[in-house]
Order: structure tokens, then sequence, then C-alpha cells
């Protein structure tokens, strides 16, 4: 029998505020633990949780990068349960009417774009974490991510591959780093996906019967985790078994996902709005002004990129891969003076290459892409040959500098003056008679020694071009 | 002069005059609770952090940068966190914490530079109409030691009722400062949802919850809430309103005021003695030029269940933080972290707490929510419209506060559902939100309070107090002080 993969994906995007979700504390990450808790955080009797405006409006702009209903009046609700990580005995998150309704991304699966619907994306506060590995034989509290705002983006169950779903993932992660609501660093847990999978027999229109693999925080995990629970629902049915519903826990060390809990020991979560805040109200006035903040959309520009600059589609796409990418390509070719193509071949070449050897994020290179505008701009006016450039790059990102000043210092500028190129040639035809009437007696291989001698003369600087061009009119007589 | 019987007004003007210092009043007070111990009415006293707080407000009043409040000494319901008291709740589960901060309404009477005396007993977690579940022990009724003093904010109406405090804050769910106020014989008032910050007061209902005031008069009152009221960001429901002088419509002409009498509130079920009262006072207030408008508040007989079904269920949420992890009541012995949670909150809460977390927990489990949180929750909104149609026709509301005088104690241990209706007038002020008071009107037979309750819309607080404070230019029921074993008033 074919078996057909359904995948949904419920993602836990951090949002980057500098304040907790209901608290003033700060969510920066690695402080001692408990260090960042306050009063509201620690759940001390009496305290109330005041929702951060913030992170409401990087809900709002996400809503609105999607194209979903951003709804007018939303609801928090209290998410009952125990775990001494939860210091209310409650999370506040959001249930019925959640903030942002609806949407969709479109994401590129092997060159060919599907649309991912979204159902939903709501706020709430993290938990805290409980440390198992600090104290021998007991565990210890650390509230400091308690409370720390997320927006959990749903999607509807309908991607069908691991491929789809690990392109939808990469593109979710593209767009809230983007739109600057989420620092995208899955390491320190900013980005968590969680995959809700089912197999059904080809053909089949019923859903089968899912479960939920949590921990989820790399895409390589994500890619063997779906895999692999896809493999072993198509062996339990193959085999006759039934799937049960439940939660499993994808072990990367092992490679598998095992039961965390199921169904029937689900808890009821007896879900109620929380009666300690009045209902979310966004109003028009709030939506626009965070639409005025959004800036230009990955989709919106890989088009522009196309259309105006006239780079392929491969190319813009390369180009948008980040929010920082992009915007390092455009300060490059910002004032029209340096030709898109040859910017972005050393966009996706040598800076890449550069980067990538030293493990920097574009936002840290060392060469700003002002200065590399400057580079590119001494190969269009003909100053650097290819392999100079490539040379000054290199003193750029190790030491900097002006690249003028530094064509200067190096003396990396071409000579491209043809007084001095006709010059330096007159002179080798006059000390070189024999090979001058070798290459007239038509062995035009002699015409590599002349190229040779004039490069050495000039220290390596002569124009290649223009020293061919004199050259052969020269030795033609 | 008499300092436990003065006017907050007349204590201010002593202590302005230096008539007497702000440790001299606190003294006195403090000297005064401790021989009337046997009331209850404290759960906690420090008098050397009190008296230094005194001497604080002594200097202030020295400098002449004093306000109406500064050297007064309050008594604060021990719901109210603040730093450095045990601030217990009523309840073993917290009989160990110490506050680390101050709530809103603490906040606000030590900026008004006010002397904190203690804080008072008080039903477990507000949960009760009699002062019973405490787990510190019972407050009697200085009227009747035999009898209860009406619950929650028993401790505070006892404390006011003896002149162990000339305030005291207290709270207010479902009636805990006005049933209270009325078995104690004092003035009382619950002000409007939203009016005074919730930050730092232990949650019981949060959408019921709200702070208020006791004392003998309304005009006392004025100057109590004058001090707790205003906009708190730390509170998502604080309402934010430009200032108000409450003060501003005390003996304001009764001429042509509307008092609407809801039909549902003088049925069957009330005490002779109790009726009689309400009914000589309406007659005051008709003497005073207010006339008599019959009003229906068809959904009343629906507020008890509906407050049994919403209160329960906020409460099995917010008291579920008492988990013994991070403060409070740990037990001693645990196989296991659940069992450490199970023992802890078996032990640190009393029966009262338990039933309402499982009335809670049971309405709000899937399956019920709809029938009884969510049903509830749309008969609270027409119990509101009820009272809003209501105001259409007339400016206040009156009535009895409780159908009954203080009883005895353990008459309604028995069975809950008769403690729960001596909230039954009370409630419904709760559900819509409205502003609330209860002054003394008189007396049974057996000479214990009687309580009459006022109702206005929603920030009509000054209108509220002036309609009391007119009632009490004509009447001195608020100036009655019981007979006390051992202190003669």
């Amino acid at each position: 029998m074919k078996w057909e993969l359904v995948i949904g994906l419920e993602t836990h995007v951090q949002l980057a505020t500098r304040s907790k979700m209901f608290s003033g504390s700060a969510t920066a990450f690695g402080a001692e633990p408990n260090a960042q808790a306050d009063a509201v955080d620690l759940a001390l009797p009496g305290v109330l949780p005041v929702p951060n405006r913030q992170a409401v409006a990087y809900a709002v702009r996400f809503g609105l990068a999607v194209g979903a209903t951003i709804a007018r009046r939303s609801w928090f609700a209290r998410k009952n349960y125990f775990y001494p990580d939860l210091p209310k005995g409650y999370q506040i998150s959001q249930y019925e009417n959640p903030v942002v309704q609806g949407g969709q991304l479109t994401v590129m699966v092997e060159g060919h774009p599907i649309v991912v619907p979204l159902t939903r994306a709501h706020l709430e506060e993290d938990a805290g974490k409980s440390v198992h590995d600090a104290f021998h034989g007991r565990t210890g509290i650390d509230l400091n991510r308690a409370g720390t705002p997320l927006l959990e983006i749903v999607t509807e169950p309908t991607m069908r591959s691991v491929a789809e779903a690990v392109a939808y993932a990469r593109t979710l992660h593209r767009w809230v780093t983007w739109i600057g609501i989420c620092d995208g660093n899955m390491q320190e847990g900013s980005f968590r996906c969680d995959a809700n999978v089912s197999v059904r027999p080809l053909g089949q229109t019923a859903l089968g019967t899912r479960c939920e693999i949590k921990n989820l925080n790399s895409f390589r995990f994500m890619e063997r985790a779906i895999q692999h629970e896809f493999e072993r629902q198509v062996e339990c049915l193959e085999q006759g078994l039934t799937i049960a519903q439940e939660t499993r826990l994808y072990d990367p060390d092992r490679d598998e996902t095992r039961a965390m809990r199921s169904k029937e020991n689900a808890q009821d979560y007896r879900y109620f709005p929380d009666p300690d805040q009045l209902p979310l109200c966004i109003d028009d006035a709030w939506i626009e002004a965070e639409r005025a903040r959004l800036p230009e959309l990955p989709d919106a520009l890989m088009q522009r990129l196309q259309d105006h600059y006239g780079l392929s589609a491969y190319d813009a796409g390369l180009l948008c891969a980040s929010r920082a990418w992009a915007d390092y390509f455009l300060r490059l070719v910002g004032d029209g003076t340096i030709e898109a193509k040859l910017a972005a071949n050393w966009m996706t070449g040598d800076l890449a290459a550069a980067l990538k050897r030293a493990g920097y994020e574009i936002e840290h290179s060392p060469v700003a892409a002002e200065q590399l505008a400057a580079l590119l701009r001494r190969i269009g006016d003909g100053t650097l040959s290819g392999k100079m450039a490539k040379e000054l790059f290199e003193v750029l990102w190790q030491e900097g500098g002006d690249v003028d000043r530094v064509i200067e210092a190096r003396g990396l500028s071409q000579v491209s003056d043809a007084g001095v190129l006709e010059a330096m040639i007159d002179g080798l035809i006059a000390e070189h008679p024999e090979q001058v009437a070798e290459y007239r007696g038509g062995k035009e291989k002699v015409f590599g020694f002349f190229v040779g001698r004039a490069m050495k003369a000039s220290g390596g600087r002569a124009n290649p071009v223009q020293l061919n061009a004199l050259l052969q009119r020269k030795l033609k007589g | 002069m008499d300092l436990n019987r003065s006017s907050l007004k007349v204590l201010a003007e002593g202590l302005r005059t230096g008539a007497f210092s702000s440790v001299e009043l606190t003294s006195a007070y403090l000297d005064r609770i401790e021989a009337q111990r046997d009331l209850g009415c404290f759960i906690t006293l420090d008098r050397e952090r009190s008296l230094d707080q005194a001497r604080r407000a002594d200097q202030r009043l020295a400098q002449g940068n004093a306000g109406p409040l500064t050297g007064i000494p309050v008594a604060h319901k021990d719901i109210f966190c603040a730093s450095g008291w045990l601030t217990t709740c009523g309840s073993r589960m917290l009989s160990n914490f110490v506050a680390p901060y101050d709530a809103h309404v603490i906040e606000r009477f030590n900026q008004a530079g006010a002397v904190i005396l203690g804080k008072t007993n008080m039903d477990e977690f507000a949960m009760g109409s009699s002062n019973e579940t405490s787990f510190f022990g019972p407050v009697r009724n200085p009227w009747d030691t035999a009898r209860v003093p009406g619950g929650s904010s028993g401790g505070s109406a006892a404390a006011v009722a003896a002149r162990l405090a000339p305030l005291a804050t207290a709270t207010d769910t479902g009636g805990s400062i006005r049933q209270p106020a009325a078995l104690c014989g004092i003035s009382g008032l619950k002000p409007t949802y939203g009016r005074v910050s919730r930050y730092g007061m232990i949650a019981y209902a949060s959408s019921l919850d709200q702070g208020g005031v006791m004392a003998p008069s309304a005009a006392d009152l004025a100057l109590g809430l004058t001090a707790m009221a205003g906009f708190d960001a730390r509170d998502a429901t604080s309402v934010q309103r430009p200032d108000e002088d409450f003060a501003a419509q005390l003996g304001r002409p009764l001429e042509g005021l509307r008092i609407g009498l809801p039909r549902q509130y003088f049925g069957s079920g009330i005490e002779a003695d109790v009726a009689r009262c309400i009914e000589e006072a309406l007659k005051v207030y008709e003497s005073l030029g207010a006339r008599r408008v019959d009003i229906d508040l068809s959904y009343s007989d629906q507020s008890v269940p509906v407050y049994y079904v919403l209160a329960p269920a906020e409460a099995s949420s917010n008291l579920s933080r008492y988990d013994g992890v991070r403060y409070g009541w740990r037990a001693a012995q645990y196989d296991d972290l659940e069992d450490m949670v199970t023992r802890s909150r078996s032990e640190g809460f009393g029966a009262e707490v338990k039933r309402r977390i499982l009335t809670g927990t049971y309405v709000l489990s899937r399956g019920y929510y709809d029938a009884y949180y969510l049903q509830a929750q749309r008969v609270r909104r027409l119990i509101q419209q009820d009272f809003l149609r209501a105001f259409e026709h007339c400016d206040v509301i009156m009535g009895p506060t409780a159908p009954t005088t203080a009883f005895p104690f353990g008459a309604k241990g028995g069975d809950p559902v008769q403690m729960y209706l001596s909230d039954i007038f009370t409630i419904g002020v709760n559900l819509a939100g409205l502003p609330g008071m209860s002054i003394p009107a008189g007396f049974d037979g057996a000479g214990l309070p009687v309580g009459l309750q006022i109702i206005a819309p929603h920030f009509a607080e000054a209108l509220l107090l002036g309609v009391a404070d007119r009632y009490q230019r004509e009447t001195d029921w608020h100036d009655r002080v019981p007979a006390l074993n051992g202190g003669q008033v």
C-alpha cells in the first residue's frame, strides 16, 4: 500500500521584546538562574499580569505579514495544570479568539511554490525550566524563562512531505526574523517546532490518528524526526496495529521518537478567560501603525530584485535568505553605480565564503556593504583586476580600511594609462627583436612571452585587457 | 478627649494642632487592642513597627506637610500584602508568608502617612460569611461575643465596631465588606470594580474582588476611599479616571432623590426586626425629601447560584499557585513531587477553601464548562442589565444588607448553602461591578445591629457617601458602641 504523510506544524516563536509577556522582568538569555524573575514571575500572592504592548504589536505585525485577520477583540485564557516550573499553576495563553486568525505562507519546495495555510497565531507566556542535573538527587527551578512572550503559530495539516515541512519551517524562520519579531536563535530556544504527524492510505480523505512530536529545535532534527515518525507509523499500520494518539519526544542522540504521554492521560486544562485582564482590544489605528512598521516582505523583495535589478530568481532567492542579506545587497547597489549582477556574484561568492569560513553572520561582516561597494566600483572603472579585487577584499577582511587608501598604499591599482603601457611595450619590442621576428613569422605562442614580460615589468598591475590590445597592435607592426 | 471614639476629622485636627501625637494615638489604639485580644480581631500586631511609622508621621506633622490621614492608625485586612508584615490571608497555607512588597492600597496609605496598626483576621482566603473559616480562630462580634461578626472581613468589622481602629481596609467579593459591617453595626463601602487596585490584594475571585473601607461613619469612609482609590498600571482592570473628591456630596440635600426598592429584597426570609429597621430608615429618607420607587431585579434570585459557580471557578485557578514549591506551607513528609504538592495543599487549606476549589475545578472541567461556567456568565450579564435598567428609574437602590442579624457560632456550620444565603442581597452588586454600602440602621430586639444597604450606579461613590452621610446626620446608630468586657467604652 502507498502511504501518504500528513504534517501540521506548531511553532513557538519567542518574541524579541525587552520585557516579559505580563511582567517587567528582562528576557535576556543566559542570566544567573532566577535573576530575571520578579514578584509577578514568581507568582507571589497578590500579583497581577499586565500584557506587554510590544508583544501584542509583534503579533499584529506577524498577522499582517501573512495576510491574516487581526482580531479586534481577543481574550487571554488560563490553561491550568500543576508543574513546579509553572509558578501560577496556570499558563496565560489564548484559547478561543486568538489575536491572529488565518493567513498563509508561500514556501518554495525544490524550486516549486506551495501555499501553507495558517490556522492561527496566539500570544502566550513561556514556562520556567526544571534543572535536573545541577543538584544531586534534587531538581532546581529556574524561572528566568517564565513569562517570556511567545507567539504560537499553527498551520493547517496540509504538508505532505518532510521536505515541505522543513521548507515551511525555514521560511517561517526567515519571515519572523525578517519582520524583526524574533531573534531566530534556535540553540537558545527562540524558535521551537512541534510537528503533528499522521499517515493515511494514499487517496483516503479522512486523516489518520496523529502524534505530536515535540522538541524539534533544529531543522535537521525536524527532518529526521518526522521521517522516523512516518516510518514508525507506517510500520505499525502495516503490522495491523493502530496508532495511539500521543505526544512523543524526539531524542536526537538515539535518533528516535518515544512516547511522552498518551491521549488517555491527557490533562483537562480547564481553559477559561483570564479574569485578571480585560479583552485585548486592537483598533484600526494600531493595526495601521504596525502595517507602517512592516519592512518590504521577502516575496515582494524577491520579485523586485528580479524585475528591477535583473537578477535571476535563484540569485534573488539567495539574497533574500535573510533580512540582513537583503539589506546588505540593497546598501551595496543603493546609489545605482554598481552593477547588480556583479554585486550579487560577490555576495554569494567571496563574501559568503569568507563569512562561512569565519563563522560570522552577515550583520557582523568585517567588510561593510559600503566598503564592498567601493571595491566593486574600482572593478567597474578598471582600477582593479579580478585578482587584485580578491586580494583587496582579503586585506579589507583582515585589516579593514578605506578602499582607495589600501589600493594606494599597497599599489593594487591596475596600470591602464595607455601612454605608460605603450612606452613599456615599445621598450620590450626594442629589447627582444628575435622574439618579435618569431611572432611576426607566425609563431603566435610568443605572444604569451610578451604578456609575461609586460606583467613582470608592471609589477602585475598592467590592465590585462588593455595590455593585450596594445601588444597585438604593436607586435603586428 | 476620647481618642478611640473620635472621627477621623477630629483625630486629624488633634494631630495637626499637636493636641496629641501619632505615637500617642497609635499607642492608645494598640493598648485597647491588647485589652480586647479575646475578640480575635487581629492576626498580626507589631507594636515597634507601628510606632516607628507613627514617629515618622509625627516628623511629617511637625514639618507641616501632613495630609488628612497622616498619623492616623489604620487596620488592614490580612489579604493586603504589606512589606515586612506576615500576610496570611487567614490561611495556614500562608501562615509563614512575610510579604516582600506592598499592595497598591498599602502603598497609598503609606504615602498618606497613615500608620499600619495591624493585620486583621478574616475568613480563609476571604471565603466565608462568618469569619469561622480563619486558620487563626474566630472573630467575636463585639455586640455579642457568642455571635459571629460576619465575613469575610470579620476582623476589620469587629475592630472598627469595638473602636480598636478608626479606619480599616477590607475586601468584598460577594458581600465581605457590607455583610460584616451590617452585623457589627458600622459603615462599610465596597467601591466600583476597578476603582481600587487589586495589586497586592490576594486574589479570591478576580472578576469580583474589590478593596474597600470600613469606619464608623460615611464621612470617615470618604477620607479612606480618597486615600486608596486611583489608577494603578499594575492592575489591568484598574480604571483610569480623573481624581475625584469623594467627600464632595457629604451633607447633600436629598430633595427629589429616587430610592429604588427591589421587590426581591423585601420578600420572605427577612427577619421581622431587620424589615422594621429598614422601613424606619426609609421613613427617615422620605422625611428628608426622598421618594420610593418600586423596581424589579428579576434575576436576583439567580445571584447566589451564579456567584457560587463563578467565584469558585476563578478561585480554583487563583489558588493553584499555593503548591509549596516557592513559599508558603510545605508538608514535612512526602514521597515525590506530586505527593509534596498534594500533601502541602491538603494540609495548608481548610475545608471551605477545599470545597470551593473542588467546585470550581468541577465547573471548569471538560463537559461541564458550558452548562455551568458559561451559563453563569450569561446570567451574570442579565443581572448586570437588571441593575442598569433599574437605575433608569432611580438614583440609588436600598434594602437590607443581610436577611438576619449576627448569628451564633456554629449556627450555619453544617450547611454551606444556609451560610451562602447570608449574602443573598450583597452578591448581585459584585456581579454587576457596582458600588455598595452598608450603614447602621438600628438594632433588633436582642440589641444586635441591622445594616441598610445602599447601591449606586458605577463610579457614583460620591453620591453613595452623600446619601449615607445625610442619614447619619439625622440618626446616631453609627455612633453607638458596644459595651465591652474589661474596657468600658
